[in-house]
């Protein structure tokens, strides 16, 4: 048996450390997994007597609540931890939290953070199972996992689909864990944003990089929308958000660029009239709430797979 | 390796239980067929075919998964996790007769799994259970209702099914 | 109390010196270099063969932490890992609290170190009052009480005119003015090298010409005013090149590398280990290429650690919110001999100019030579010894390295400052014969 039956950390820490046989066995459980979403009772008993903490250092809703959810379809034990009232505005260092929080013995923990790497961190200390959920402006792993999930689901395949990523390309994890993903499973990634949020060495990536929203849209199969935070919107990044919508809003007249089939994507939360017009956002090329009912599948997935721990040899 | 079934047993064997549940069930329009991945699936779609030459008859037939039932998931050391795939059950199972189909039964664990399942997809009317080869070692209270061949066997031995859709040929065999 | 190294390898390349030498030591001096000298009444120390004597090593650039953040280290634990890195002197930056920015303070570093009795400890003062790049310090006080060079380091000096000023002032004292080489506004809130490697892991950075462009400016005014400027912990290629140029036009420019910019670029940072965070941070190869060609080519004048200790606490956390720094006094000889003379980059004359006479010449210290009548600060090397860096055996009080763990060649044997023994190697296999 050739077949990947298992994840080789027990870890989710970026899709980095995933290769193609290991992303391709996270999508094909998600696809059971979403089928127990469509049962008359969404629960399966798999994680039974497993605890999950959550623990959010920043504000996240639906990630948390997809999470959350994921969790309870699996009959996990679930607790979770946001950082308001918590002892981190205490001054407790994000080590010590985790310390407490193992002390609870929990199996897995699901941490959402503002500084990129605070999920290596709390791999190095923790002997819990350690699963990203975002960690600063790094990876975003299991949103790039149900983007995918939702590519496939959509063109039947990854390779070789054109996928276009357009925004804030600086700033977000989303980007980094997509194209990581996307190139390594054959897909055509091509990045586009101001000149002012192109990360650099994104070109190195094995992605095409444009400033011209025209020539991304251009023949893609996926358009994939970045939010663009209200704080880069004044000052050094970019002058106003009239003009950002100008230049880089995906509007009707560009998503015709696109092939008559294509998809419209977006993380969430969208800014209407910033990164993406109305009429767009709710169209029938939208997939945008595809994306949120695949994010708990995906999850399920990822949860499921890393209760079994780490491979081990002769496993 | 002993062959405990050529082709021409399994097929006779499939079409002696058709006629059993059509005696049985006294008609088959509440029948809904459930394959238990992996083979248990072939087998079910075989005894559709059974049925529906006897009766002229279409029985819905499902496939069911029961990995996220299992019980050697929850509180176990860590290893690896079993592959799960994907359950398909295109028809209401409420108030119906459900005949679960498997290859081989053993334990009953998977059997319990599988009930434990089907009850989350509803609430049948009767659940029944058919499987190709009966090899002893119960260690839950379960039975079938058809079984092509009972083959009593050792612990030690291991009882191999083999079926054309997915390995070419129809044998059974114990080593 | 006369000693006598017999049989060493000295090398002196001030004196122009490499062979097997005597070394007879007479108080806290030199006395006669040369060969079979007659012992008399001198203690024998047979140097074992392969064993290098050199002028004692001189790190120009060390964090001491005290006064003020003793946690992180003292004048005693700081000079405590000097010697056992086999430095005889360190010069040491102001930005200790409160900064070294009077000369009571600068006397108080040097009470301490006097105390601690071990390596030489040289002050550098502060550019301005607090480090705040506003008013001039009084460098001639500063300079009356022991300090030998001004600085903001920790920061760029705030504006050109001050640096300027700074330049002219300094420059009647010949002191030179050590500049950390950084735009801030280019900094910004980056923790990385600005590059492929900083992309993918999601953290803001730091271009290198952010260096590069604060260099040129200082350079700039070394040429306008005549006055000296080193450029501190070099680390990008367009810095270098800015060095160059300047001296090549004549410019009184000077500048120091560290062992972690010519050994480790930013793939290092890969896994967000907080002992890889340094400022100027780890660059790029090309960068690493180029600081080797300036060892080599001699753009590069000294070879400096920024030993910058901090407590384990403050370098457990998120790589973002982590002090940048790492400790280097210990490290140093093995590095500089393992991917320096180890590869034939530069030979061991060229090393123990880096490591020795530039520092001395740059900040016009005694030593940085073995010369009859001068002070006995010497450092016994053994350049094949094998060690594996253990940071928690590190003498310093803080132990964040990134090479705990790294098998490397070369250590320092013995430390002899002042002719006082003031350490003995006891993992290097010979070294009992300093004791």
């Amino acid at each position: 048996m050739g077949d990947l039956t298992m994840l080789r950390s027990r870890h989710l820490l970026g899709i980095e450390d995933l290769e193609p046989a290991e992303i391709s066995l996270i999508l094909d459980t998600a696809v059971a997994m979403k089928e127990v979403g469509t049962r008359s009772i969404k629960k399966v008993p798999a994680l039974r007597g497993r605890t999950v903490v959550n623990l959010f250092f920043e504000p996240s809703t639906r990630t948390r609540l997809s999470f959350e959810l994921a969790e309870k379809r699996l009959s996990a034990d679930t607790m979770g931890m946001t950082t308001a009232g918590s002892s981190v505005v205490k001054g407790e260092t994000l080590i010590d939290t985790a310390r407490t929080l193992e002390a609870m013995s929990p199996d897995m923990i699901v941490v959402r953070h503002a500084c990129s790497g605070a999920a290596h961190v709390l791999a190095r200390v923790c002997r819990s199972s350690i699963i990203n959920a975002g960690d600063g402006t790094h990876e975003h792993p299991t949103q790039a996992l149900l983007d995918a999930f939702t590519i496939q689901g959509r063109k039947g395949r990854l390779a070789g689909v054109r996928v276009a990523i357009i925004g804030d390309l600086a700033h977000s994890r989303v980007l980094r864990s997509n194209v990581l993903l996307l190139t390594r499973m054959g897909a055509e990634v091509v990045a586009c944003g101001p000149a002012t949020l192109i990360p650099v060495g994104l070109g190195r990536m094995g992605v095409t990089v444009t400033t011209s929203i025209d020539e991304a849209c251009e023949g893609a199969d996926v358009l994939m929308m970045l939010r663009v935070q209200h704080e880069r919107m004044h000052g050094l990044f970019l002058p106003s958000v009239r003009e950002y919508f100008t230049l880089f809003g995906l509007t009707a007249a560009r998503l015709a660029r696109a092939k008559s089939d294509a998809i419209v994507m977006h993380p969430g939360p969208m800014n209407r009239g910033v990164e993406i017009a109305s009429d767009v956002a709710d169209g029938n090329q939208s997939v945008i709430l595809d994306q949120v009912a695949n994010g708990v599948a995906v999850r399920m997935a990822v949860l499921y797979l890393l209760a079994g721990g780490e491979q081990n040899e002769g496993a | 390796m002993p062959v405990v079934m050529d082709a021409d047993r399994v097929a006779k064997s499939l079409t002696r239980i058709a006629h059993e549940i059509i005696e049985r069930n006294r008609g088959i329009d509440d029948l809904r067929l459930v394959g238990i991945r992996t083979r248990g699936v072939p087998i079910a779609q075989r005894l559709a075919a059974c049925l529906k030459d006897i009766t002229g008859t279409e029985v819905p037939t499902g496939v069911l998964d029961i990995t996220l039932y299992r019980d050697d998931l929850m509180g176990h050391d860590v290893g690896p996790q079993p592959l799960v795939r994907s359950t398909e059950i295109p028809f209401d199972i409420d108030g119906r007769d459900v005949l679960l189909v498997d290859d081989v039964l053993y334990t009953g664990r998977t059997i319990r799994a599988a009930l434990d399942a089907l009850i989350d997809f509803g609430r049948p009317r009767s659940i029944q259970l058919m499987v190709l080869v009966d090899r002893g070692h119960r260690e839950l209270p379960i039975r079938a209702d058809y079984v092509g061949r009972n083959v009593p066997t050792s612990k030690k031995e291991s009882v191999r099914v083999h079926l054309v859709e997915i390995d070419g040929r129809d044998e059974v065999e114990v080593a | 109390m006369k000693t006598l190294l017999k049989g060493g390898r000295v090398i002196d390349p001030v004196a122009g010196r490499d062979g097997q030498f005597d070394v007879l030591i007479d108080g806290d001096r030199v006395a006669k270099i040369g060969k079979g000298i007659p012992a008399g009444d001198a203690r024998v120390i047979d140097v074992p063969a392969g064993f290098i004597v050199a002028p004692g090593l001189i790190d120009m650039h060390v964090h001491l932490r005290e006064p003020g953040q003793e946690h992180k280290e003292t004048i005693a634990t700081g000079l405590a890992s000097a010697v056992a890195g086999g430095f005889t002197a360190v010069a040491c930056m102001p930005n200790t609290s409160p900064v070294n920015d009077q000369a009571g303070i600068t006397q108080f570093i040097l009470k301490r170190a006097a105390e601690a009795g071990l390596a030489r400890v040289y002050p550098i003062g502060a550019v301005s009052i607090g480090s705040n790049g506003e008013q001039l310090t009084e460098i001639g006080d500063l300079r009356q009480a022991g300090c030998v060079a001004i600085t903001d380091d920790g920061k760029p000096v705030g504006t050109a005119l001050l640096m300027r000023r700074a330049l002219e002032y300094a420059s009647m004292f010949m002191m030179p003015v050590i500049e950390h080489c950084e735009d801030p506004s280019l900094k910004g809130d980056g923790v990385a090298h600005e590059g492929a490697v900083a992309s993918l892991l999601g953290l803001k950075g730091i271009p290198a010409c952010a260096e590069s462009i604060m260099a040129e400016r200082d350079i700039s005014l070394a040429e306008l005013t005549g006055g000296r400027v080193h450029i501190a912990h070099m680390s990008a290629r367009q810095t270098l090149r800015a060095v160059r140029d300047g001296k090549a036009r004549g410019v009184h420019v000077t500048c120091e590398v560290t062992p972690h910019h010519f050994t480790l670029t930013d793939e290092a940072i890969r896994g967000y280990d907080t002992n890889t965070k340094m400022n100027p941070p780890l660059r790029e190869e090309a960068d690493r290429q180029a600081m080797i060609d300036g060892l080599r080519d001699g753009t590069i004048d000294a070879i400096a650690t920024d030993h910058a200790p901090h407590h384990a606490d403050e370098k457990a956390l998120e790589f973002d919110k982590a002090p940048f720094g790492i400790v280097g006094l210990e490290t140093a000889i093995p590095l500089c001999v393992s991917r320096l003379i180890e590869p034939g980059l530069i030979d061991w004359p060229r090393l123990i100019d880096l490591l020795s006479a530039a520092p001395a010449r740059i900040l016009g210290l005694p030593g940085g030579t073995l010369a009859e009548g001068g002070p006995a600060d010497i450092t016994v090397i053994a350049p094949a010894a094998a060690v594996t860096v253990r940071a928690a055996a590190l003498r310093s009080k803080s132990k964040n390295t990134p090479f705990d763990g790294w098998a490397l060649k070369g250590a320092a044997a013995a430390t002899i400052v002042g002719g006082r023994v003031v350490f003995v190697n006891d993992a290097v296999a010979g070294a009992e014969r300093f004791q």
